[in-house]
């Protein structure tokens, strides 16, 4: 078979797993994209108004307002306190896993787990009933009763990173463990065999073998906390006071999907695309810097 | 290079080739005289006596229309829009009556959802309350039957007030200091429960004044909430939400239920209530210590006008039975069934002769009859209104000004900008 015989072989298996991929992601992306273009509000999807082109209008709006910036901003901070905390909280506790005895390490994963599959509403609700300013358990604990942790800005925005960190932890200490587990015993015991100290193999050998599952945990993470919505929906009653806990999707929910502004609404949304797609594309390229074979 | 082709084909195609989708013409010639007529009631926390009244209309309409069966389905308040949005892109699934709220109307007429209405022909329409009425409207078309109407009024605690020795405000200015009093006297106690986020509340504070947040000037609005007089109703209310009367920190993220779960846990003074809220409030721990008295506006003894709120019933654009549409509409909406309405859910009629009657026979409701009568007033009829509510404009508005975020001139000069920029979308 010739080269080319064997490129059309490939592709004709590959047809198959393409067309789904078309279907579901090229598709919608695309429609995403085309209505970003026009005035699409309710009135246009029912067919009470004729449909506008605006080429770059919505863009042009969007990039224009200064309150776009300002939740641009705060959703990139939040998320990389995000970011940080749950890849700091879940290897701590994974390598926790590693060092303690089989009974410690069944209850800290069925806790993780436990915090894994609350499903966001409820967890985002539970944590304000805990934190609630006059009968919560957290305010009771520590006597401080009628302080509310949702009105200031901080506060409330601290409040939900740790309710995110929380939930989000637990991926990531499951998959560093099971890294962890998968560094073959002999490599190790030749590092100690040539007198290397404790830091020195982590540094040197452990963490140089988790870097691929530390990228993807950390690009996941990226664009799970990048992308937060339910939790400060939830527990900032949709954005916090006059808005100011409001982060990119909340935002693009009210200012334009609540709103019917479906085309300012997909104008937002390519908009997160491109910064997520961005942000990836420089964190891989970093780590092929950095000697990575991807 | 060939990453570079693709994307071009893609680009050049998403513009030219085919716009987003759009559903087709809605509105049909048909107007069958028989089969299934489906309607859309919202469902309430305590249905029961409603479905009750609305089974017995039902059976008086299926007796006189023979081959005619009615399908009623009760579809949740919070997620109506979704619904009648669906309802309105795939007219198939769209019901030939429905029940909304009289704020959404402006959006759903301009949708194309619901078709004119004419009640010339129906002769108890002509003692439905003008300005009731008027919530029906949008550039003086009818496109629904005012069901019941919602008002609010000042409810305060009798047992509070008769201990410190006080007397209900007779003007809006004296609703500030009593309420700082009461708190002074009483810390554990909200002067009056306001909410940073309660638009209804404030609104009459605006009204009162002479201000708006709007005028329309030849089909066009224009913000207006930037005005001297509006400006003076914003500070009057946001002087409310301050830590002598009703701390931030409580009410700055509250709307009207929120406001109103303070006065029934008895943890305030006053608050802003409507006649719909007293069931809730004679199942709590201030039933039987309260009293509710009109509003007070500017002047001793004047009623500030309130929002007038309400549900509609309206006939979809797409029906195919439009004539039957429009009896049953006029049926549910009639005297006699918003009468047994008002018995079964307490819901205010929208008839000048039927409120006369209910409000005779229960003296509850009058300082809610006596607001009506005084004249209420609306938000903008415009679908830009639905935008702006969905983009909290107002409530962040009074919410800066209570935090102190901005003063009262800057909050209000920004939100102008935004509503202009709805309205003229």
């Amino acid at each position: 078979m010739t080269a080319r015989g064997q490129g059309r072989t490939a592709f004709a298996y590959l047809t198959p797993a393409l067309l789904v991929l078309a279907g579901l992601l090229a598709y919608p992306i695309y429609q995403l994209v085309l209505i970003s273009l026009y005035d699409y509000g309710q009135e246009q999807v029912s067919g009470g108004a004729p449909l506008t082109f605006l080429g770059l209008g919505n863009y042009q709006n969007l990039l224009g307002n200064q309150q776009f910036w300002t939740v641009l901003g705060q959703t990139v901070a939040f998320a990389a306190v995000c970011v940080v905390g749950t890849l700091l909280v879940g290897a701590f506790l994974a390598i926790l896993a590693t060092r303690v005895r089989t009974w410690v390490r069944m209850t800290l994963f069925l806790a993780a787990l436990g915090a894994w599959s609350t499903p966001a509403v409820a967890g985002s609700t539970i944590w304000l009933f805990l934190f609630d300013a006059n009968f919560g358990f957290v305010n009771e604990v520590l006597g401080i009763q009628g302080f509310s942790w949702t009105f200031d800005k901080w506060t409330a925005f601290g409040l939900v990173a740790a309710q995110v960190i929380w939930c989000s932890f637990p991926f990531v200490m499951v998959t560093l463990y099971a890294g962890i587990k998968a560094i073959p015993g002999e490599v190790l015991e030749a590092a100690a065999l040539d007198g290397a100290s404790a830091f020195r193999t982590a540094w040197s050998v452990t963490l140089p073998l988790l870097r691929p599952i530390i990228l993807v945990v950390t690009i996941q993470s990226i664009i799970w906390d990048f992308k937060v919505f339910t939790q400060i929906y939830v527990m900032t009653n949709g954005g916090g006071i006059a808005g100011r806990n409001l982060v990119l999707n909340v935002y693009a929910y009210q200012q334009a999907f609540a709103a019917s502004e479906y085309g300012l609404g997909a104008a937002i949304g390519v908009v997160m695309t491109v910064l997520l797609l961005v942000i990836t594309l420089f964190y891989l390229r970093a780590l092929r810097r950095s000697g990575e074979v991807l | 290079m060939r990453l570079k082709t693709l994307v071009a084909v893609l680009g050049v195609g998403a513009v030219v080739a085919c716009a987003p989708v759009q559903s087709g013409p809605t509105g049909s010639g048909t107007d069958e005289k028989t089969g299934q007529l489906r309607v859309w009631l919202f469902d309430e926390v305590n249905r029961g006596p409603k479905e009750a009244v609305v089974k017995e209309a039902i059976s008086e309409f299926q007796g006189k229309h023979s081959g005619v069966t009615v399908d009623v389905q009760y579809i949740q308040v919070s997620s109506r829009a979704e619904r009648f949005k669906a309802a309105f892109s795939d007219p198939k699934s769209a019901p030939d009556v429905a029940e909304f709220g009289n704020t959404d109307l402006a959006g759903y007429v301009s949708a194309g959802g619901f078709s004119e209405l004419d009640l010339s022909s129906w002769s108890e329409s002509k003692d439905l309350v003008p300005t009731i009425l008027d919530t029906a409207k949008v550039d003086g078309k009818t496109y629904g039957v005012p069901w019941f109407v919602g008002v609010r009024a000042l409810y305060y605690r009798t047992d509070v007030f008769t201990e410190l020795g006080l007397k209900p405000p007779a003007t809006l200015d004296e609703i500030a200091p009593l309420a700082r009093q009461i708190r002074q006297r009483k810390p554990d106690l909200l002067g009056i429960s306001a909410g940073g986020k309660y638009l209804f509340a404030a609104l009459p504070f605006i009204w009162a004044q002479g201000g708006d947040i709007a005028k329309q000037d030849g089909g066009k609005f224009t913000a207006t909430v930037d005005s001297a007089e509006a400006k003076a109703g914003v500070a009057k209310y946001t002087e409310l939400i301050k830590d002598d009367i009703c701390p931030p920190a409580t009410c700055a993220g509250n709307g009207g239920d929120a406001s109103v779960e303070q006065f029934r846990a008895g943890k305030a003074a006053m608050t802003i209530g409507g006649d719909f809220n007293r069931k809730s409030v004679d199942a709590s721990s201030a039933a039987g210590k309260y009293a509710v008295v009109p509003l007070p506006g500017k002047t001793s003894g004047s009623i500030a006008p309130a929002f007038a709120g309400g549900n509609l019933l309206g006939v979809m654009k797409g029906t195919q039975r439009k004539t039957l549409a429009n009896e049953f509409t006029q049926l549910l909406a009639s005297k006699k069934y918003q009468q047994k309405m008002y018995t079964a859910m307490g819901n205010l009629p929208t008839f000048s002769d039927v409120q006369k009657q209910v409000s005779d026979s229960d003296k509850f409701l009058e300082p809610f009859t006596k607001t009506l009568q005084s004249g209420t007033k609306f938000v903008p009829v415009t679908p830009a209104w639905a935008k702006i509510e969905a983009q909290a404009v107002v409530p962040t508005m009074l919410q800066e000004v209570v935090t102190g975020a901005k003063n009262v001139d800057t909050a209000t000069a920004d939100a102008t900008k935004t509503m202009n920029a709805a309205f003229s979308s």
